[in-house]
Formats: structure tokens, sequence, C-alpha cells
């Protein structure tokens, strides 16, 4: 089973997501902000992290840029999940090392096409 | 909202009249969803209404959005992915060596809905311009849906559309933004495709001859007979080397002798020769 962590500071877009990979037979693990995504990452790495962009305490941008200048030798997929969805906000995320984006608001097959072009589904 | 039995068959015969598809009864409660923008529009109560209206035939405006309504034009890009990593690790390069005299393919995606697939498959040759150097490569896409194949050459996408099953560098190389929550196919990707209103049964579009043919998720829809008439079709547009895919749920078995399965490439279905011979494949 493939393990996702989920970083959003909405409740409700938690459990939305929760709710999809679980029937894409992924465990899920959550985070209401980056700090706390980190903690998450420490403890035991995610195949695949779906990341807001603004969140309270440490941004998804943040987070991502921790992440992968990080000396971790597990480096996850990232999926960036947010409603920050123009052409500059997508190519500033690519070039800080997001593996994909999906733009909200999203369904289960868009978040299944994505975890597959990533290759985690 | 309740549909009349009567109403149902009047509909469904019109569909298969016009266009060869059937509405199956699993698919019947896609009538009413279909059909409520019209219901809208004209300030129809009932369907059984507008149905009585469809029937007098003095509405031939109406008979055609019906029509267009009841069309299935479910498709996203890279659909399934799986069958795109297929034909461009198995057939394509096969037919890359086979024509690399003359430095031509065409690829002809036969009922291609609003034009995701045609997009999809002319962004792998354009990621690999440097390989496809010289070479002259024809993507047509064709379907009977004049409301989709306006939207396939408009080339524009919503959000939604745009990120379900693209990926998100082939998004940002060949889209543009525009208006906010739209995308738009970027010159060089829209000027690498064709599209044309057609239906499977009539005469395939130029040039007439194809190395690989798509379609996939069309026939299921198709009675009987029209399916026999679109294999029938597929195989004079096909080139003797060449490929024809279908949806996952379809094959060639049972339907028609015009095809065989392709032992190399699971999914994928080879032309029979007139005499009956399969073509001679040289890997």
């Amino acid at each position: 089973m493939r393990s996702c962590l989920v970083v959003d500071d909405s409740k409700v877009i938690r459990k939305v997501a929760r709710h999809i990979l679980e029937t894409l037979n992924f465990s899920v693990e959550e985070a209401e902000d980056g700090r706390e995504a980190l903690d998450r990452c420490d403890a035991s790495m995610p195949d695949v992290i779906l990341l807001d962009w603004n969140m309270p305490v440490m941004s998804g941008m943040e987070f991502l840029r921790a992440l992968r200048g990080s000396e971790r030798s597990e480096q996850p997929k990232v999926v960036f999940c947010t409603t920050e969805n123009d052409i500059a906000h997508i190519r500033a995320a690519i070039a800080a090392g997001a593996d994909e984006y999906v733009m909200k608001p999203f369904d289960r097959e868009t978040l299944q096409s994505k975890l597959q072009i990533v290759g985690v589904a | 909202m309740d549909i009349s039995q009567s109403s149902q068959r009047i509909l469904s015969s019109l569909l298969e009249a016009r266009t060869g598809q059937q509405i199956t009864f699993s698919r019947r409660w896609r009538i009413d969803s279909a059909l409520t923008s019209i219901m809208r529009e004209r300030e129809f109560d009932s369907i059984d209404q507008l149905v009585a209206r469809l029937v007098s035939g003095r509405d031939p405006a109406l008979t055609e959005a019906v029509i267009e309504a009841l069309l299935n034009n479910e498709t996203y890009f890279f659909r399934d992915k799986l069958p795109f990593d297929l034909l461009f690790g198995g057939p394509i390069r096969r037919l890359e060596l086979a024509r690399s005299r003359e430095r031509r393919l065409a690829i002809w995606c036969a009922g291609c809905s609003t034009g995701q697939e045609v997009y999809s498959l002319a962004m792998n040759f354009l990621d690999e311009k440097t390989r496809w150097q010289g070479w002259k490569i024809e993507i047509v896409g064709s379907d009977l849906s004049r409301r989709a194949i306006e939207r396939a050459r408009g080339g524009v996408y919503s959000q939604f559309e745009v990120q379900r099953g693209l990926p998100v560098m082939q998004m940002i190389r060949y889209f543009e933004e525009v208006g906010g929550r739209e995308w738009k196919v970027a010159p060089a990707l829209r000027q690498a495709v064709r599209f044309e209103q057609a239906s499977i049964s009539d005469p395939p579009p130029r040039p007439g001859r194809f190395d690989i043919v798509l379609c996939r998720n069309v026939l299921l829809y198709f009675t009987t007979e029209m399916r026999r008439l679109a294999f029938t079709r597929l195989a004079q547009a096909i080139a003797p080397d060449g490929s024809l895919m279908l949806g996952a749920g379809e094959t060639v078995i049972g339907q028609t002798d015009r095809f065989v399965s392709d032992p190399e490439n699971r999914g994928l279905y080879i032309p029979v020769s007139a005499g009956g011979a399969q073509a001679v494949r040289v890997a």
C-alpha cells in the first residue's frame, strides 16, 4: 500500500483528499501546515505529498524548499494542490521541485491521473 | 424527471437512425441530464413534451441539438495513459524504421470527441522534435459531433479539462492561459493536428490511408450492424502494416474478420489482407 501525506490547512480539503486517496488504496496521513508536514516526514517519509500553497506557520513553497534542500536520502513525489492557478505559480512550483500540480477544485479522476503521472498509482 | 417508455424508445431510435449509436439500458439515466439544458432553453415542461415536438418533424434545429446532447463526448488527455506508452513503445518505433525512407506517418483518431486524444499524440511527437525532424506527421481527428469538432478546433479547455490526465510540464509547454480559468492550445500544437466532422461510416479523412488508427471507446456504443460497417471502413483506411487501437473494453474478436489481435502488443489489432493472410511484420 502506498502512503500519502495530505498537507492543507482546510479540514474539508483534507477530508475530501483522504476519502479519494483511500479509495485509491493509499494509507493517508494529514498535516495542517508545512512545519507539521516536515515533522511527519522526519517520522516517516511518505511516497507522495499532496501540498497546499497558502498555509499558516509554513507555506507549501517554504516546505518544499526545505524538503528538497535537506540531506534526506528519501525524496517523495510532491504534487501541489492549490487555488494558485496561474502560470507564474505553476512555473515557480516546478522550479522548486514539485513533480505535479493540481489546480483546485479537483475530483477523483484528476487526482488519480496526476498520481499515475508521478508513478505512485 | 420522469420519461415515459415511449419517449425513451423514440429518443433511442432517433439517435440510432442518425448516428448508429445506441442508448443501452444502463445509459438511459443519462437522457435526463443530457437534455436538461435544452429543456431549459426551449422552455419544455417535460421530456415527453420535447419528444412530441421532435416527432412533429417541424424543428430540425431541435433534432440536431438533441442528437448532439445525447452523444457521449467523454474524453481526456492521455486517457488511460498505458495505451499511449504502448503505442509509442511498439508500433510507432516499428513504423519509424519501416517508413524511414519516405519519412511520413499518418494517424487517425476516429471518434476524437473534443480533441484531447489528438493533441495528446501530437504533444508526444513534439516532445521529440529532433527525432522526428524532417518527418511529415499527419494527425487527424474526426467526430460525428459538430459541437465536439468545433471545440477541438478551438483548442480551448477549462481548468478542469486541461489538468485531467495532462502532465503539468506538457501543460505549461503547450498551453496558454486565457481569461483566468481556461487554457488554449499553443499555435505549434494547434498546427500539428487537423479535425474533420465525419462519421466513421463516411470515407476516411485525408490522406485516406493511415499507419495508425485509434478508435477508442467509440464502437461500444454502436449497433452490431454499424460496428460491422465501422470495422470495414477502418480496415479500408489502415495501411497493411498499420495498427488499430481500440478502447480497453473493446475487441475485434467475434466482431469482424478484418482485424486480428497483434500478438506483440496487447490491445492493438492488425489488419488482415484481402486474401486473408496477415500482414508480415518485420521487427
